[in-house]
Formats: C-alpha cells, sequence, structure tokens
C-alpha cells in the first residue's frame, strides 16, 4: 500500500500552505485534489487580495494560485495528486482515494482535510431552472475558461463574492441587471460596493429574488421589496429580463469527511453551517485529523492559509519534527496573525462564531 | 449625493467624502491623490506603494490610509496598487476650466490618448466627456491599467469612472 | 453575442485545439480538454439533463462537481458529471433523462 506521512485533501489556499508548511520540516506529504492543478478557488479569482503587503497582498487570486503551484512542484517532500477524490478515512489511518488509475488506499500518519465549502440554495420558484448558477459557477465558467455565462445577469447577494464576481462579469462583457440583497445594509466590503455603483449596477437592499421563470431555461426574474420579518411584499414586483441568476447567498463548509472520520460536528451558523470542534493546534476530535480554511468554518483565502500553515506546522510537531519552543512561538506568531485579520468590523461575526465553537469544545472536553 | 450611508447604497455620504478630499489650495496646487477607503478592513499595500511616505505607516493592518499632502506628489503609483480600486488623483492646477484626474481601468478596451471618453459619477450617471491625456497600461495578468484625463474642472471630485465609445 | 471571451483586461486565454463533438446526434465544437459543459453552454445549450421525478430541465449549477446537477451520458456511461469530463474529439454526449441508460441498455 502506499504510504504519506500527511495526507492533504484539497489544494485550495489552505491545504496548500499546510502542506508546505510540513514538508518545510522534512515531512513527506502528499497533497490530494480533485481538480487537475493545485490552486482550489484561487485559480478564478481575477481580483487582488487584501491583507498584509509582506504577505502578499495586492496580489491577484490568479497569480497567487500559479506561485503556490510552482512551490508545489519544486517541493521534493510534496506529491501532488490531481483529478483524485478523497472517498473516506478509516480507523486504521487508510485514506481511500479515487484516482485517474482506479480506487486506491493511502496509508497515512496525520490528514488534513482542507475541502473548502460549496455553495448554498436558496428557496424560490423556478430555482431549479437551467441558467440559475452559482457565483462560484460563473467565475469558474468565465475566468478559468473562457465563457461568459449569458448576456444579462441578476446577482442575489451582495457580499464580497456577490459584488465581486458582478464586477468580473462586466469585465467580461456581461451586463448586470442589478445585485439583490436581503438584509437592510451590504454585506461584502464597502470598496467592493463602490467598485460596482460607478459601473451603474443597482445593489437593491432589503429586496430578494420572488421567482425565476422561463421555458426551459431561465428569461427573467421577478424580485419584490422585503418587509422587516424577511417577507416579500405584494405589490412591489419588478420584472427583469435576464438569461442568468447568479446566487451568491453564502457558503457553507463542505464536512463530508470530517463527519465520516468520526470528528464531533457542531452547527454554527456564523461559520456557514456544520463545522468540526478543533483546539488550538487546528485538530480536531478525531486523533490525527486536523482542518484548515472554509471546512473549518467560511472566511476568506488570507485567513485559510493562516490556518493551513497552523495545521501544518501542528501536524509536523505531532510526528516529532519541530521543535517545541520552536512550535510554540510559530503558533503564537500565526495565532496572532489571524487575530489582527479578524479585528476589524467585518471579522466580528467570525469572532462570534470561534467563541460558539470553543464554548462547545470545551463542553466535550469537562 | 446620497447621504444614505455607504454600506446602503456603496457610495460615500458627502461627510466621508470630505474627510479625504485634498483641501482646495492643495488640488490648485498640483496632483494629489484622495483614497476614497472608509471602512476598516485588513489591508496595507497603499502605504508600502508610496515612494515619497505619504500614505502613513498602519499601526494596525485594519486602520483606514492616512495621507499626508504635503509629501504627496500625486504620481498615482498607489492607485494600480490598492486591491480595491479606490484611490483616485485630481489636479487643479491646470487652469481656469479644467482639471486632471487618473482612475484605474480594468476593462477592455483600454481608451488611447487624445480620446474623448465618456465620465461617470460614484452612482454610475453619466456626468459629461474628458479627453484621455494617458495611459498606464498594466502588465497582465497582474497590472492595473491607469488612465489620466483631461476634464471639466467641475468633475474632479465628481468623475470616478469612465467609459470607451467607440460605437455608434 | 458569442460567448466566448477574446478579449479580457486580466486574463490570457491561450490557443487551444478546436474539435468537434456530438450533442444529442448533432455536431457541435469546442476545445479539446476543457469540461463538456463549459463546451456546451458556449454552443448555447443549457438543458442538460431532465430530473429524476418531475421530468424538470437541469443545467449545472456549481460547475465544480460538487452538486451532480449536470449530469449527462457520455458515450453510453450515464452519470457522468458535465463539468468535469473533459472533452474528447468524437465525444457522444446525451441529454440524461432520470437515471439515464442502465448499463444493460447500451450498445
Amino acid at each position: 500500500m502506499r504510504k504519506t506521512e500527511l495526507a492533504v485533501v484539497g489544494a485550495g489556499p489552505a491545504g496548500i500552505s499546510g502542506a508546505l508548511e510540513a514538508a518545510s520540516y522534512g515531512v513527506k506529504v502528499t497533497l490530494i485534489d480533485r481538480g487537475d492543478r493545485p490552486g482550489g478557488q484561487l485559480v478564478k479569482q481575477t481580483h487582488k487580495f487584501f491583507g498584509w503587503h509582506a504577505k502578499g497582498a495586492g496580489t491577484r487570486g490568479i497569480v497567487l494560485a500559479e506561485q503556490l503551484a510552482r512551490h508545489i512542484r519544486e517541493n521534493e517532500n510534496v506529491t501532488f495528486f490531481g483529478s483524485t477524490e478523497a472517498l473516506g478515512y478509516y480507523s486504521d489511518k487508510v485514506l481511500l482515494l479515487e484516482t485517474p488509475r482506479g480506487i486506491e488506499p493511502l496509508q497515512c500518519e496525520r490528514l488534513l482535510v482542507a475541502t473548502g465549502a460549496s455553495e448554498k440554495m436558496l428557496l424560490f420558484p423556478g430555482n431549479d431552472l437551467p441558467g440559475v448558477y452559482g457565483a462560484g459557477a460563473v467565475q469558474t465558467l468565465m475566468n478559468v475558461y473562457g465563457v461568459r455565462p449569458g448576456r444579462s445577469v441578476l446577482m442575489v447577494g451582495s457580499g464580497n463574492i456577490g459584488l465581486i464576481v458582478s464586477y468580473q462579469l462586466v469585465q467580461a462583457g456581461v451586463r448586470v441587471a442589478a445585485v439583490l440583497e436581503a438584509m437592510p445594509v451590504i454585506g461584502g466590503y464597502a470598496v467592493h460596493a463602490s467598485k460596482i455603483r460607478r459601473l451603474g449596477i443597482p445593489i437593491l437592499t432589503g429586496h430578494s429574488i420572488k421567482e425565476a421563470y422561463g421555458d426551459g431555461q431561465v428569461e427573467g426574474a421577478v424580485i419584490w421589496k422585503l418587509d422587516e420579518k424577511w417577507n416579500g411584499i405584494p405589490g412591489t414586483e419588478k420584472d427583469l429580463k435576464v438569461d442568468v441568476i447568479c446566487l451568491a447567498t453564502g457558503l457553507t463548509p463542505l464536512g463530508e469527511l470530517l463527519w465520516q472520520a468520526g470528528a464531533q460536528m457542531e452547527y454554527v451558523s456564523e461559520l456557514g453551517g456544520f463545522v468540526p470542534l478543533y483546539d488550538e493546534n487546528m485538530e480536531t476530535t478525531a486523533k490525527g485529523v486536523f482542518v484548515a480554511g472554509d471546512a473549518s468554518g467560511v472566511e476568506e483565502a488570507s485567513t485559510a492559509m493562516a490556518e493551513g500553515k497552523l495545521a501544518g506546522l501542528s501536524a509536523a510537531w505531532s510526528l516529532g519534527r519541530v521543535p517545541p519552543e520552536e512550535f510554540t512561538r510559530k503558533r503564537e506568531e500565526i495565532r496572532n496573525e489571524l487575530y489582527q485579520l479578524r479585528a476589524g468590523p467585518t471579522g466580528q461575526k467570525i469572532l462570534r462564531g470561534l467563541e460558539t465553537l470553543s464554548k462547545r469544545a470545551k463542553k466535550v472536553t469537562a | 449625493m446620497s447621504d444614505e450611508g455607504l454600506l446602503v447604497t456603496g457610495i460615500p455620504t458627502s461627510e466621508e467624502l470630505a474627510r479625504v478630499t485634498p483641501p482646495r489650495e492643495r488640488r490648485e496646487k498640483g496632483p494629489c491623490v484622495m483614497i476614497e477607503c472608509f471602512q476598516r478592513i485588513p489591508c496595507d499595500p497603499c502605504h508600502y506603494s508610496c515612494r515619497f511616505g505619504a500614505i502613513k505607516e498602519f499601526e494596525d493592518i485594519n486602520d483606514v490610509p492616512e495621507v499626508d499632502w504635503d509629501k504627496c506628489t500625486g504620481c498615482g503609483m498607489c492607485i494600480a496598487a490598492c486591491p480595491g480600486l479606490a484611490i483616485f488623483v485630481v489636479d487643479e492646477s491646470t487652469g481656469n476650466e479644467e482639471c486632471r484626474i487618473a482612475m484605474p481601468y480594468e476593462f477592455v478596451p483600454l481608451p488611447e490618448k487624445g480620446e474623448r471618453v465618456r465620465l461617470f459619477d460614484r452612482a454610475g450617471t453619466e456626468v459629461g466627456t474628458g479627453v484621455v491625456e494617458r495611459v498606464i497600461p498594466g502588465q497582465k495578468p497582474q497590472g492595473t491599467p491607469v488612465v489620466w484625463v483631461r476634464a471639466p474642472k467641475e468633475l474632479s471630485l465628481v468623475a470616478r469612472h469612465l467609459a470607451v465609445n467607440r460605437e455608434g | 453575442m458569442d460567448l466566448r471571451i477574446e478579449d479580457h483586461p486580466i486574463l490570457s486565454f491561450p490557443e487551444r485545439k478546436k474539435v468537434k463533438f456530438f450533442w444529442e446526434g448533432r455536431e457541435v465544437w469546442g476545445y479539446e480538454g476543457e469540461p463538456v459543459a463549459s463546451a456546451l453552454h458556449a454552443a448555447g445549450i443549457k438543458v442538460l439533463h431532465k430530473s429524476l421525478k418531475l421530468d424538470h430541465p437541469r443545467g449545472f449549477f456549481c460547475a465544480i462537481g460538487n452538486c451532480s446537477s449536470c449530469l449527462v451520458v457520455i458515450d453510453g456511461v450515464p452519470n457522468v458529471r458535465a463539468c468535469t469530463a473533459k472533452l474528447r474529439a468524437g465525444m457522444r454526449v446525451e441529454m440524461q433523462r432520470g437515471a439515464g441508460p442502465a448499463p444493460s441498455d447500451r450498445e
């Protein structure tokens, strides 16, 4: 059977950072991804990232993905398995993989789950019509494969993803009819909102989609205003002729592998759904199974990279590769970085979610 | 101008804009930066992009940028560095009727020098036209192109987007 | 409007090899190695699947292999995700109706 010291599932920013950190201590790492190249969702992020200049802020996601992929290729301790899905993790530390060659077991001493997140669906009549796409799908289609999703788009959701994808749609030559936001305020960063407002795209707060219609595929959408109890207000309907409805209504962690590995999972709405309990080393309640990135709670790439680094460091430490003082010092450095990244007003929701999670973790250990 | 609030409309209020607008005397002296970044978010590349030390160092990564207009030369290096595309340069030193505005422009086609372009305000409303004075193309894929336009003076604090109009 | 992006302010799309393939017996083209879903989308084909119980039209939703909304039949094999299957010349792609053809129905 093929063996590795650390198996990392998911080669996005979290998984790659974890793999590189562990590999820097000589740990033999196998990095697994469903896609054929490393980078995760960075490969479709054409915008520039915020964060510290010293840590590459201002770099476009696509450029960062290239850099990370090169580091992976050049690292002799990391083996990349592309076009491979992790099917399950068993108590004898065997990870079952579906590779292009067939089903293969992989014996691993430690496992890092960095599987990311998937898009949330929204309930409305017609939501299953072709032409209703996740925002990530729209980004993949246009920024990775160079295909426009349609001619005219209604964006549902004004978080950063909804705002950024709206801007990217215009860059690709697609009209954005409007951005809807159910809340009374815009969900994403103000600079992203300002960027699309000056392109003439309306952001309608307190609005939602009532229905999508069309013969076999989307031909339009009816939108309406919401009252303070989130109910649509009859008489406020507007008809928008669009051929694409793009859902940017949030993400939920992809935790199947963690459930299956026996990690204790908790529902924390601020973190996007079910997330594993984990300790200050990013280790879950399933011994030897670590978590990082959106799988541990939906945030964004810079926190995912810091969490991945922490999980990789911890995995290497638990394998006896990191001197204790160095481990403690580096762990505090990364935790401080995470703290600063979440210190602004937009990080408050995440901090509330993490607090809920840590309270439940204490209950488990008590 | 809407004053409902930045987080409702996506458009800064007049009070918010007043805080980041260079004083008139400064604008009439020559080009200077206007950083339309009002929200505490973890981001600092603008400070490092300025070789004149005009954008003060961040104590906390979430601080909003603070400009020393005496040090700012209006070079516009920070425009392409800002991940939020929130930085503009304005210059009212060119005469009574005209001003110059520099803005980021990540669209195709890029305008050409001498070309007349349509100008838009922060709500995307067309407010007039300007003539392109200079285009600094960005290197793909990382770069952000910056376009300098000459516009009617009253648009220096108003026009924040442009569109190339080659058909019809 | 052609849905293929030619000119983009940030991205450059490299030259790729055009190949012919078949959608419901009709000849269409795409780029070799791109997902079947993007080639079909660019060819104006959005309905990829008819749902199991209600026969509702379905297209892709996530485009990265998460959701299985885009199941098609490729060269007689049902339940293939059009968003992750890579396009090859001469592929025969059919809309999947419900659960698709059982293996014994295949030629």
